[in-house]
């Protein structure tokens, strides 16, 4: 792919890691995947469950190819304000309290409010005691934005959003840590995908569904597959890379292309033709075997009314929810060309090529 | 904004050279000398009309940030801290090692058992990644030795607060800066000082050598005013005034030197409190009991998250306190005696 393609690819990325959309509060961050999909896609509507359409029309348009990638990220809700002003919290999606500390986070009050989760200072904390080896819980917490109850009141009530404030980074070889690159990543995946298709012949019209919730229950795929009623599906996530202390647990790792998942959860002819298009088109790949559920958008939409045929690519990411997530760019450009390569691949008679 | 300068700079113990610098730089119009001793410790000199008595003024250059201590095969970074640092803090953060970028991550919680979560991470479990891939490409980028420090960014936050890193002890620099323009009959020698997180290194040697007739050291200490603790925690709080100390790890301050800093905060009505714990200790540790012992005080903004990624202090605090000092000064020799 073209410098230029790869630079604007990695912009789009930043600009949707440091910007801000909790499960079902994607309204925040909407605006910019839709018109970011305008400029690849025939026609981009929305859905009143948040759900974002962009559809690329086949030749033929005989089938439906959904892919899908959420939008969602985890965060905090404002539970309770206290009366010196701090607020409690607290979390939507699996967020770990031990990567909460010392963490500055946005209030999604009236205006976008900073804050910080405070800390107690170390001189504090006994050393040998059991204070310093336990995690702090979520409850012993509380978000200091440097105002009284009273004039909280005004900018922040109980049931707001929090969500972390984060720029996105660069580390060395391409690689970008930040928040919330799950699954924003799977986003610009499906973008350059739809941007390589006006490259390549395809017969079948092509929706990417930029989903919601999926961090609370898979449930904007839920929406949305039941909507489009899809021929074929492939769900763009993220997946566990390997790191020091994953030893055992983990075997993808960064920087050696998508994970293409095999299991239940997924079609094996879907699984076969993703492999041989990585292989014709000479990107490199990695298997993933899921024994069972998923964890993502394809666990809900292989379900969706009468069945539908579904596969899951996923990107390899460190640290998942953490405001540091890390991936390699080059896993998310080699994601969006094995996709693309992948739709291309697909024979006309579609229904016939996943017959068991 | 100065302030907003001292806290972005990079400046560890036994690396404040960028501090330094750009202090020198700040003060060097208002001072008729400079220079920096054998340790680091930045020294001016301010005359005034009379030679003696001579005080002197102490704020420490460093802060607390994290060594890099080895260099994995696969090109992670091992760290200590270097200060005291609780490790629970460091999750989940971004950090900047010699120009480039690295994040501390952890272990996906999906990949956790529930009770992993109950736990801490302690020091050793804990890792930098800058994206290399192996140890020789790490080592291009780091050495052994160099420091990480926290990116967080200096800005105003809520009512008149600030939040940034390193105001312990920035911010004793920065009032420091502020009194070196002000005019005083009294001789003044301002000593920016090296290594007070690993032990107050710098202040030992400053105040040895300097032998000053009163000395006031200017810090940013403990508030813990925060979340679900109790008012006899907070040790101080933001917005009630500079925090004179009583009794720290290090000192016991004398106490006809602080009632005459109450009586002259109180006969000049600005705010003032106590600094109510004896846990953590500064400079004044060394300069009280330096030679045959120096008069020393120690007067702090308060702040909340101390030796954290990000601290916050309160504007009105830091104005007091620099009053506080001028008012000081303005009665020595005649209405403030040691």
């Amino acid at each position: 792919m073209e410098n230029e393609r790869v630079k604007h690819a990695k912009e789009f990325l930043k600009l949707l890691s440091g910007h801000h959309g909790v499960s079902g509060y994607e309204s925040l961050i909407a605006p910019l995947v839709i018109q970011e999909f305008q400029s690849s896609a025939e026609e981009v509507k929305t859905d009143r469950f948040g759900n974002i359409y962009a559809l690329k029309k086949g030749e033929t348009g005989r089938y439906k190819i959904m892919l899908a990638a959420h939008m969602d990220e985890i965060g905090l809700m404002v539970k309770k304000i206290d009366p010196r002003g701090f607020l409690c919290f607290t979390t939507i999606g699996g967020v770990d309290q031990r990567t909460l500390l010392s963490q500055e986070v946005i209030i999604h009050g009236r205006q976008p409010i900073t804050g910080v989760i405070g800390s107690m200072p170390p001189h504090l904390v006994q050393g040998d005691g059991e204070d310093g080896n336990e995690a702090v819980k979520i409850e012993d917490m509380g978000i200091d934005v440097g105002l009284t109850h009273e004039e909280i009141q005004k900018v922040i009530q109980v049931g707001d959003i929090i969500t972390f404030k984060r720029s996105p980074l660069e580390l060395l070889g391409g690689l970008i840590a930040g928040k919330s690159l799950d699954d924003r990543a799977g986003v610009v995946v499906m973008q350059i995908c739809l941007q390589e298709l006006h490259r390549l012949y395809h017969a079948h019209d092509v929706i990417a569904v930029t989903t919601t919730q999926e961090e609370i229950g898979l449930r904007g795929a839920l929406t949305s597959a039941y909507t489009l009623n899809p021929d074929l599906a492939i769900a763009i996530d993220v997946t566990h890379a390997a790191t020091p202390d994953t030893m055992g647990q983990v075997s993808i790792e960064l920087g050696k292309g998508p994970a293409i998942a095999l299991g239940p959860n997924i079609h094996p002819r879907v699984y076969e033709s993703l492999s041989e298009a990585a292989q014709n088109a000479r990107i490199p790949f990695q298997i993933e075997p899921i024994a069972g559920m998923t964890g993502t958008d394809a666990w809900a939409i292989q379900v969706a009314q009468a069945g539908v045929p579904t596969g899951l690519l996923s990107i390899p990411l460190r640290y998942m929810h953490t405001s540091v997530e890390t991936i390699d760019m080059q896993d998310v450009i080699n994601s969006g060309l094995l996709l693309a390569h992948f739709i291309a691949s697909l024979p006309e008679d579609l229904e016939g090529s996943l017959c068991y | 904004m100065l302030l907003k300068k001292l806290s972005e700079l990079k400046g560890t113990s036994g690396a404040e050279k960028a501090v330094r610098d750009t202090l020198r730089e700040e003060i060097a119009p208002w001072v008729d000398s400079i220079s920096v001793d054998k340790i680091g410790n930045l020294i001016a000199t301010k005359k005034g009309s009379e030679p003696a008595p001579e005080i002197l003024l102490t704020a420490h250059m460093d802060e607390v940030a994290l060594m890099i201590t080895e260099i994995t095969p696969d090109g992670f970074l091992k760290f200590r801290s270097v200060g005291l640092i609780d490790p629970r803090i460091l999750v989940s953060k971004p950090v900047q090692i010699s120009g480039i970028n690295g994040v501390i991550g952890a272990k996906a919680i999906h990949l956790q058992k529930p009770k992993e979560r109950q736990h801490a991470l302690k020091l050793e479990q804990l890792y930098i990644d800058i994206g290399a891939k192996s140890q020789e490409e790490a080592n291009k980028h780091v050495k052994l030795g160099d420091y990480a420090y926290f990116m967080t960014k200096f800005e105003s936050l809520g009512s008149g607060f600030f939040k940034g890193k390193a105001f312990d002890d920035r911010v004793g620099c920065y009032i420091i800066t502020e009194i070196l323009k002000k005019n005083f009959n009294l001789a003044l020698v301002a000593a920016f000082t090296v290594q007070e997180e690993v032990g107050l290194r710098g202040a030992k040697v400053a105040a040895y050598h300097l032998k000053p007739d009163f000395a006031l050291v200017l810090e940013g200490t403990i508030s813990a005013d925060m979340a679900h603790l109790e008012e006899e925690d907070w040790v101080t709080e933001l917005g009630k005034g500079p925090a004179i100390s009583i009794q720290d790890r290090t000192t016991l301050y004398n106490p006809q030197l602080i009632r005459q800093v109450v009586n002259l905060a109180k006969e000049k009505g600005i705010p003032f409190q106590f600094r109510r714990d004896s846990r953590g200790d500064n400079d004044a540790g060394k300069i009280h009991s330096s030679r045959e012992g120096i008069p020393t005080l120690s007067i702090s903004v308060p702040c909340r998250y101390i030796h954290s990624s990000v601290s916050l202090v309160k504007q009105e605090d830091i104005d007091h306190t620099i009053q506080l000092v001028e008012e000081i000064l303005q009665a020595i020799p005649d209405h403030f005696k040691f």
